[in-house]
Parts: C-alpha cells; sequence; structure tokens
C-alpha cells in the first residue's frame, strides 16, 4: 500500500501529458476538421452567375439576324431572338399550352411550338393555335459583349 | 317600313324616354312590369338590352304608341303588332340585322349573315317547313336582356352556349318526335373542352357552336367531322391523313377523330388507349396477328418505356432533392424528355411505330443523363455524410480525451 | 523557455496581465445537483459564436435584394464549396440557440438566481433573449422564400395591431406599408449591423455583472453552506469547469453537424408578391405559441379587439416577466412565482404543439 502511492505520484505527470497530448491532437484535429470547410468556402467558385432575374443569355455576334437561341433563365427556359430588324427580344420560352419548350422559325419569322403548332409573333403574343395566353416578355440590354435579359418584376 | 322618317322620330323619342325616365311616359313598361309571366318585361331589364342602350323602344319591335296611356296604345291604328309569331321571328330580326346598311350606323364590324346562315341550319330547313319547336333568334339570344356575346352574363357568351342548347337538346321530352341522342351536353360536360373553358377560362376551348356552327348550325357529316377538329389539332390531323387509318376509316364509313376519341365527351386521352389490351381502343378493330395490333403494341410499349423512364429519373431527383441536394439543372432537362413524351404521343397518329421511336429515343437520351445526374447528387450526398462521419470521430475523440484529462487532473480533489 | 511562458511574460510587463486575470483563476463553480444546467448560458454563448462566424461566411456571398436574395442563398447552397454546411449551420444554430437562451432563463428562473445582487443580470439576460428573437425573426426573411415572406407580412401585420403606434411601427418594420424589397433591405441592416451592435453590448455588460457577482447557489443551499462554509463544494471555473463547458461545446457542435448533414434546411420557392398566401402559414417554433394563441382569442372580447387584446396581454407578460427580481420579495410571492412560471412553461409547450398540428 504505501509503496504503491510514491508510483502513482511519479507516474501521474507522464500520464497526465500523454492525456494533455492526446486532448491537444485531437482538439487540433477536430479543428482541422472545422477550418478545413471555411477555408474551402472562401474561395469564390468558377461559376459567378447567381441565376436570378438578370441573366447573360448570350455574346453579341453569337446570333444571325434572323435566328434566335435557347438560354436558361433560372430553372426554366427562355428565348433570345435577334429579328431581321437587328433588334434583340427575349421571351419565356415555356409555351403557355401544356409546358414545350418553343422555338424560332426563321422561315415563318415567328415563334413556334412544335407540340400542338401554337404559333406567337415576336412580341410573345399567341397568335393561333392552342396556346392560351401569350409568352412573357423580359427586358433586353446589351451591355458590351454581353446580352443581358432580365425579368420585369419590381423589387 | 322602318328605315324612314318615323323610324328616326321614335329614335329620338326613345332616347329622350331613355335618358328622362321619370318624365317621358312609356305606357308599355308602365303596365307590363306589374304584369306576370311571359307579359312581365321591366324597365331596369330592357335598360341592360343592348337594343335598349341603343335607343330601341318596345314599338320598335311590337309597333303601337308608348305615349298613350289607355288601350289605344296597342291599337291597330297605332301599328301595334302584338306577340311577334316564333316563325316570324328571324324575318323580324333579320329586318335590321340582314341589312348592312343600317347596322352600319350602330356597328360596321358586325356580321349581317345570320339570316342566311340560319335559313341553311337544320334549325332554319325545319322552320321554313313549319316546325315551331326549333330554335329561333329569340330562344338562344333572349328577347327583352339581350346581351352582346362578349357580355358573360349573355345567354351566347362561350360560357354559357352549351347550356343554352342543352335547353332543347338535353331534353329528352322535347326532342322525342325528332330521334336523335339527347346526352350531348351530359357528354360534354365530361369533356377535356369544358374543362379547358370552365376551369382553366380558356375562351378558346371548343363549346358547341365551335364544331357545328352558330346561325348555320348543322352537325358536321362523318366524312368531315375530321377537318373541324384538324382546326386546332393541326399534326394530328396531318399525320392522320397520310397514315393507313384515313382510308381505312372512309371505306368504312367511319368518321377520322371521333372514332378513337368520340365527338362530345372527349376525355383527356390517356397511353391505356393505345395498346393491345381489352381497355384499348386498337382491339375494337385489330386483332392478334394484323399488322395493326403488332404496330399497336409496339407503340404502346415504346411510349409506356419513355414514361417510365421519366418517373425513374423524376424519383431519383426527388430522392436527392429531399436529402438537400440541388438539382434544378437535371429538373429543366428532364421537361424537355416531358416535351419527347408529348410529341411522342402525337406520333401515335401516324399509326406506325417508327416516328414513334424517333420521338422516344431523343427522350430516353435525356432521362439517361438526368438518371446519371439523379446518382451523381446522391453520392455528393454521401460523400457529405462520410465528412460528416469523419467530423464526428474527431469529435468523439476530443469528447472522450476530455473526460479522461479532466478526470486525470482531478484525480487528487484538485478541483 | 517555453515560447508560450515568454509571451506570457512579455504581456504581463506591459499590461500586468497575470493581475488581470487573476479573478479567473480564483473564480468558482458551486457543485450540487442542480449544477449541469450552469452549463446552458455557456452552451448559448458558444452557439451565438457560431452564428456570428457562420453569418460573417454568408455575407460573403449573400446578396440582399428581392431580385436576388434568395439565387444568392441557393448559389452558396449548390455552387460554393460548403457553402450547404455553412448555411445550414447558421439556420440550425439560430434555432438551437434560441432553445438553449430559453432553457437558460428557466433554469435561472426555478433555481431562482435572479435573486438579490443579480437583478440587473437577469434584466439583462431578458433583453438578450428579446433580441435573439430579433434576430430570428430578421434572420428568416432573408433567404427571400415563400414562407419568409408570407410570416413576415403576418408577423408585421400583428406588430400593427398595437394600440397608438401600431401602424407607425408596422411602417417601421416594412419600411413601408407592404412587405417589399425594402423590408428586406432593412431586416438585412437590423439583422448584420443593428441587433449585433446591441446584443454585444448587452453580451458584455451580461458577462461582466456575472464575473463581478459570481455565480450563483440555489436559495436552499445558500443558508446551509453560509453556515458550514466546509459543506460547500465548489470547483475551479478554469481548468475545470471549462473542460466541461468545452465538452459541452463539442456535443452541439457534433449535433450541429449531424442536422446539416442529415436534416439539411431547405429552400423552399421564391417569394411572389402577388401570389396568394399559401394555406397554414405559421411563424417558426418560437413564436408559435404566441401565435396560436392569437388565432383562438374571438375577434371580439366585449368591446375590444380580440387581437389587440392577446398582444397586450402578451406584452404586459413580457413586462412582468423582465421585472420578476423586483416583484419577489416575499415567501409567498416566490411560490407564486414558481407556480407561474409552471404554469408558462406547460402552456408554451401545449400551444406550441397545438400550433403544429393545427391546420
Amino acid at each position: 500500500m504505501h509503496s504503491a502511492q510514491p508510483k502513482e505520484e511519479v507516474a501521474a505527470p507522464g500520464r497526465r501529458r500523454f492525456l494533455g497530448v492526446l486532448l491537444g491532437g485531437g482538439l487540433f484535429v477536430s479543428a482541422v476538421s472545422f477550418f478545413y470547410p471555411v477555408l474551402r468556402y472562401l474561395v469564390p467558385p468558377r461559376i459567378t452567375d447567381m441565376g436570378g432575374d438578370t441573366v447573360v443569355a448570350g455574346k453579341v455576334g453569337e446570333l444571325r439576324p434572323n435566328s434566335g437561341k435557347i438560354f436558361r433563365f433560372g430553372s426554366r427556359p427562355g428565348l433570345l431572338l435577334l429579328g431581321a430588324d437587328g433588334q434583340y427580344r427575349a421571351l419565356s420560352a415555356t409555351c403557355t399550352h401544356l409546358s414545350c419548350t418553343v422555338q424560332y422559325r426563321s422561315d415563318l419569322r415567328e415563334v413556334w411550338c412544335a407540340c400542338h403548332n401554337g404559333m406567337y409573333d415576336l412580341s410573345g403574343r399567341n397568335l393561333s393555335g392552342p396556346p392560351p395566353r401569350p409568352l412573357e416578355q423580359y427586358d433586353v440590354h446589351v451591355r458590351g459583349d454581353e446580352i443581358i435579359v432580365s425579368r420585369r418584376r419590381e423589387a | 317600313m322602318w328605315r324612314n322618317k318615323n323610324l328616326g322620330m321614335v329614335l329620338v323619342l326613345a332616347i329622350a324616354s331613355a335618358l328622362a325616365q321619370a318624365e317621358q311616359p312609356n305606357s308599355c313598361v308602365d303596365c307590363h312590369s306589374a304584369l306576370e309571366g311571359e307579359l312581365h318585361v321591366t324597365q331596369e331589364q330592357f335598360a341592360q338590352d343592348i337594343h335598349g342602350q341603343k335607343g330601341l323602344t318596345c314599338a320598335s319591335c311590337h309597333g303601337g304608341d308608348p305615349s298613350r296611356t289607355d288601350d289605344s296604345a296597342m291599337s291597330k291604328a297605332a301599328g301595334f303588332k302584338g306577340k311577334v309569331d316564333r316563325a316570324a321571328v328571324p324575318k323580324l330580326c333579320g329586318s335590321c340585322h340582314s341589312d348592312p346598311g343600317f347596322m352600319r350606323q350602330y356597328n360596321p364590324s358586325l356580321r349581317t349573315d345570320q339570316l342566311s346562315q340560319y335559313q341553311t341550319s337544320v334549325h332554319g330547313k325545319r322552320q321554313a317547313a313549319g316546325d315551331t319547336k326549333v330554335a329561333v333568334c329569340t330562344d338562344c339570344h333572349g328577347v327583352h336582356d339581350l346581351r352582346p356575346a362578349t357580355d358573360t352574363r349573355s345567354k351566347v357568351h362561350p360560357l354559357n352556349i352549351a347550356a343554352t342548347c342543352s335547353r332543347c337538346h338535353a331534353d329528352s321530352k322535347y326532342m322525342a318526335a325528332y330521334k336523335i341522342p339527347t346526352d350531348q351536353y351530359a357528354a360534354y360536360k365530361t369533356s377535356v373542352h369544358h374543362q379547358a373553358m370552365v376551369e382553366r377560362g380558356d375562351l378558346s376551348a371548343p363549346t358547341c357552336t365551335t364544331c357545328h356552327g352558330n346561325h348555320g348550325a348543322t352537325p358536321p357529316g362523318v366524312a368531315s367531322v375530321a377537318n373541324v377538329c384538324s382546326t386546332c389539332h393541326v399534326f394530328q390531323a396531318q399525320l392522320f391523313e397520310s397514315s393507313p387509318h384515313k382510308a381505312a376509316f372512309a371505306s368504312a364509313g367511319l368518321p377520322g377523330c371521333v372514332t378513337c376519341h368520340s365527338n362530345h365527351g372527349i376525355s383527356q386521352p390517356s397511353d391505356a388507349m393505345l395498346g393491345t389490351s381489352a381497355k384499348s381502343v386498337c382491339t375494337n378493330c385489330h386483332t392478334q396477328g394484323d399488322a395493326g395490333y403488332q404496330a399497336a403494341g409496339d407503340m404502346q410499349q415504346q411510349i409506356h418505356g419513355l414514361e417510365t423512364s421519366i418517373t425513374r429519373s423524376d424519383v431519383i431527383l426527388s430522392r436527392a432533392e429531399s436529402s438537400g441536394m440541388e438539382v434544378s439543372q437535371a429538373r429543366l432537362e428532364l421537361d424537355q424528355a416531358r416535351d419527347a413524351l408529348t410529341k411522342a404521343r402525337v406520333s401515335v397518329h401516324t399509326f406506325a411505330g417508327k416516328p414513334v421511336l424517333t420521338d422516344v429515343d431523343s427522350g430516353l437520351k435525356i432521362t439517361a443523363k438526368t438518371y446519371s445526374q439523379g446518382q451523381a447528387a446522391l453520392r455528393e450526398r454521401d460523400y457529405r455524410r462520410t465528412g460528416l462521419g469523419m467530423a464526428l470521430v474527431a469529435i468523439v475523440f476530443v469528447m472522450v480525451a476530455l473526460r479522461l484529462y479532466t478526470k486525470e487532473i482531478e484525480k487528487n480533489g484538485s478541483r | 523557455m517555453a515560447p508560450l511562458v515568454r509571451v506570457r511574460n512579455w504581456l504581463d510587463e506591459r499590461f500586468g496581465w497575470d493581475e488581470l486575470l487573476a479573478p479567473l483563476r480564483h473564480k468558482t463553480v458551486p457543485i450540487h445537483r442542480y449544477s449541469y444546467w450552469y452549463f446552458l448560458g455557456g452552451i448559448t454563448l458558444f452557439l451565438f459564436g457560431v452564428q456570428v462566424c457562420t453569418g460573417i461566411l454568408l455575407l460573403l456571398y449573400y446578396r440582399p435584394s428581392a431580385n436576388e436574395a434568395f439565387e444568392s442563398v441557393q448559389y452558396i447552397m449548390t455552387q460554393v464549396q460548403f457553402g450547404w454546411l455553412v448555411r445550414s449551420v447558421h439556420s440550425w444554430a439560430a434555432n438551437l440557440m434560441i432553445f438553449t437562451a430559453f432553457l437558460h432563463m428557466f433554469s435561472v428562473l426555478f433555481l431562482r438566481a435572479y435573486r438579490k445582487p443579480r437583478e440587473l443580470t437577469w434584466v439583462s439576460g431578458m433583453l438578450l433573449l428579446f433580441l435573439a428573437m430579433g434576430f430570428g425573426f430578421s434572420g428568416y426573411l432573408l433567404p427571400w422564400n415563400t414562407l419568409a415572406f408570407f410570416a413576415t407580412k403576418v408577423g408585421t401585420d400583428i406588430a400593427g395591431q398595437v394600440p397608438f403606434v401600431g401602424h407607425r411601427l408596422m411602417v417601421f418594420l416594412r419600411g413601408g406599408d407592404e412587405v417589399t424589397g425594402a423590408t428586406l433591405s432593412r431586416f438585412f441592416g437590423f439583422h448584420v449591423a443593428v441587433l449585433p451592435g446591441l446584443i454585444t453590448l448587452l453580451i458584455s455588460i451580461h458577462l461582466l455583472l456575472v464575473q463581478r457577482f459570481g455565480i450563483s447557489v440555489p436559495a436552499r443551499m445558500e443558508p446551509e453552506w453560509r453556515a458550514l462554509p466546509q459543506q460547500k463544494r465548489e470547483m475551479r471555473f478554469f481548468p475545470n469547469f471549462l473542460l466541461r463547458e468545452l465538452m459541452a461545446w463539442y456535443i452541439a457542435l457534433g449535433v450541429l453537424g449531424a442536422l446539416a448533414a442529415f436534416s439539411p434546411w431547405g429552400l423552399g420557392t421564391k417569394a411572389d408578391p402577388f401570389a396568394p398566401a399559401p394555406a397554414g402559414i405559421k411563424p417558426e417554433w418560437y413564436f408559435l405559441f404566441m401565435f396560436q394563441t392569437l388565432k383562438l382569442i374571438p375577434a371580439k372580447l366585449g368591446m375590444l379587439d380580440g387581437e389587440v387584446v392577446g398582444i397586450l396581454t402578451f406584452s404586459l407578460a413580457g413586462l412582468i416577466w423582465l421585472l420578476v427580481p423586483f416583484l419577489d420579495g416575499t415567501k409567498r410571492t416566490q411560490r407564486l412565482v414558481t407556480g407561474a412560471a409552471m404554469f408558462v412553461v406547460a402552456y408554451m409547450g401545449a400551444m406550441t404543439a397545438y400550433g403544429y398540428v393545427a391546420k
């Protein structure tokens, strides 16, 4: 009994230091597991476009006159048109009939839905076929060589 | 008789009386607003009438003299005609409405061929032959509270037309002598066209007059009903025209479109209509062994395959979404696969396997991509959970180390 | 000499570091069967620290305009590396913090730790609780999704019912007559500038007071321990209590990580001011008991408007709660306070549960 105590007292600081190192090491590793995501977070992602109510739909020169292209606008497709008159227009590309994706027909100079032959004019007004409502119109601005399309919405 | 000074005077009087009702006597409504039943006409009612608003009065159609307050208002001398005979109604309305020169002063863009159209219709022909039960102008348009067709309260507004026609055509007792069905309205109310109009508010959806005509109302014949449908359903009609069914139906005396889709109770077409099961419309004519039976089976299988594939992608994307992954790009692409499915269902009207297969294949390419995108999202989710697991291991390790260390430093009661 | 010791000496020569830290070394924590409740304050503080850190990180990518707010949060969730983690931790820690704040408050109440001399600690703590709920209310709107939009509309409508100043208050909160992008800007300003400033001040006061007065001893043990000091069991704050507190913090971290990975905070759909309100809009759980109560009050109580009565009652209750240390003098009032507190806990729990299941 009496001899056990000094041994315990001698072993104690060693054990304490060992546990201290263990604790310190654990704290360090857990800290790394917290800081690693934070450091990765601070690096800006490659894709800088956040979507939203404004999007870069294309670049000047990408479209020939009297043609159109589909672009992604948030979670729905949009249609960017360059008319023969040189003016850019942008419409929602979701047909108001049964939500097929519309396209531009350069031969007819109208917007056409291939599903049930719905026709819209360049301002999105439904002209013939099943669509009951016009296509939503978007605002188009050219900034430098980028074509910016934005939703017409109040802040 | 009307296009002379008398009319002019009556107009001035009518306008003046309309503007100053309290002062100008209108003995017609003074009495008739108190009478019951058919004879009950009030000023409020007539003020809503389009003719009343344009300045016509009771005397314009019925003759008589509204300024006289006794029975002489209804005298022959005053030109009183009394109740206009049903047989005489079309001619009476037509006396103004078929005169472009006259109607121009009210609304130059109104058509003036209603009477001539009516005379070509079943109603008009029977009426000319002496049938008084058939519809005349006032039966559909109303009489003393007649509103323009664009007014939602009008009996001939698109939303109300079917109900107006059904007043006679759904009444089996009234229609007994004519030996035609009276279930059209009931069937129409179950149809997808009715749903489009009433539920989705699409006023361009067809109602009775869209296919049968309004003034020239006649059922389209077996040979021509497909032309009527093709006014809106262009693609399906075009494909049908070049399909084997066109000649086959014509020789069997069967109407296009209606044979499979019915005429009044047109319900939302389903994939169950296609194929070789007992419920399909194909097996009404086709039997095992013939080419059509084979084609029906092929088309149904392909479309079903695409639909299943779309559902599979949808399910995996939903799983990814509910685990907190963002898959909106994949969802957008899956919509295009749904477009392909819609197109495939139109291609069915070629009644051949290959065109349907083309559409289905383009859809399957997309669903393959979206499915793998869904799998990628789930893999990312698992990666995150693994990362969490490792962090938790570190955390638990620290907690254990804390416990041991705390116990150690407090071993000698040094709290 | 070990480098750490040299740094300490350097600081001590200039700032009297040892002298400054001395009170901390002597700080003790009483040990008794309710000692576990003492951790709650520290956990709440830790969660607040988590909020500040994740909040600052979110600030690097969030855009506070009606046109871009939703998309920027979506961007954080999907494009930014570990953005999903930062955002989910922020949302979950917010709720956890308010929960632990409530627990901390109730434990102090039931243990009557607000007794003299700690009355102002209680008052500052109650103000901190109100600020935390303000953080919750303002932060909830920032993703600009449908639920948040309508919850804010309903919440500010209720504020507008306060007599006399209600309308002005509502316009002040909304930045206009309706909830618009102006409201979002304003709430953002409250959430990242105004409230943090106020709460930093109050936390400093609260912690200073706690330091000054030490940790309170429960009432029943106080006379006993004063009479027989050797019976008093206590623990050194540094390092013993702190090590245990660290354990609690790590548990909280583990819980937060698990929640972020297994139950990530959803985003919903972007707010559309012109769309009708979805059915069953309710506020976050910490407001739910009040909201549900207001729903149950009949429209008219005699001559008075039911909702106004409800709002005034809650305001009065809040005020009384704030002043509890000053009202709790005699044994009778003490029993009253304990009884009322138990009723309040039961009421809040029942109403919150009811609010969840009610349509």
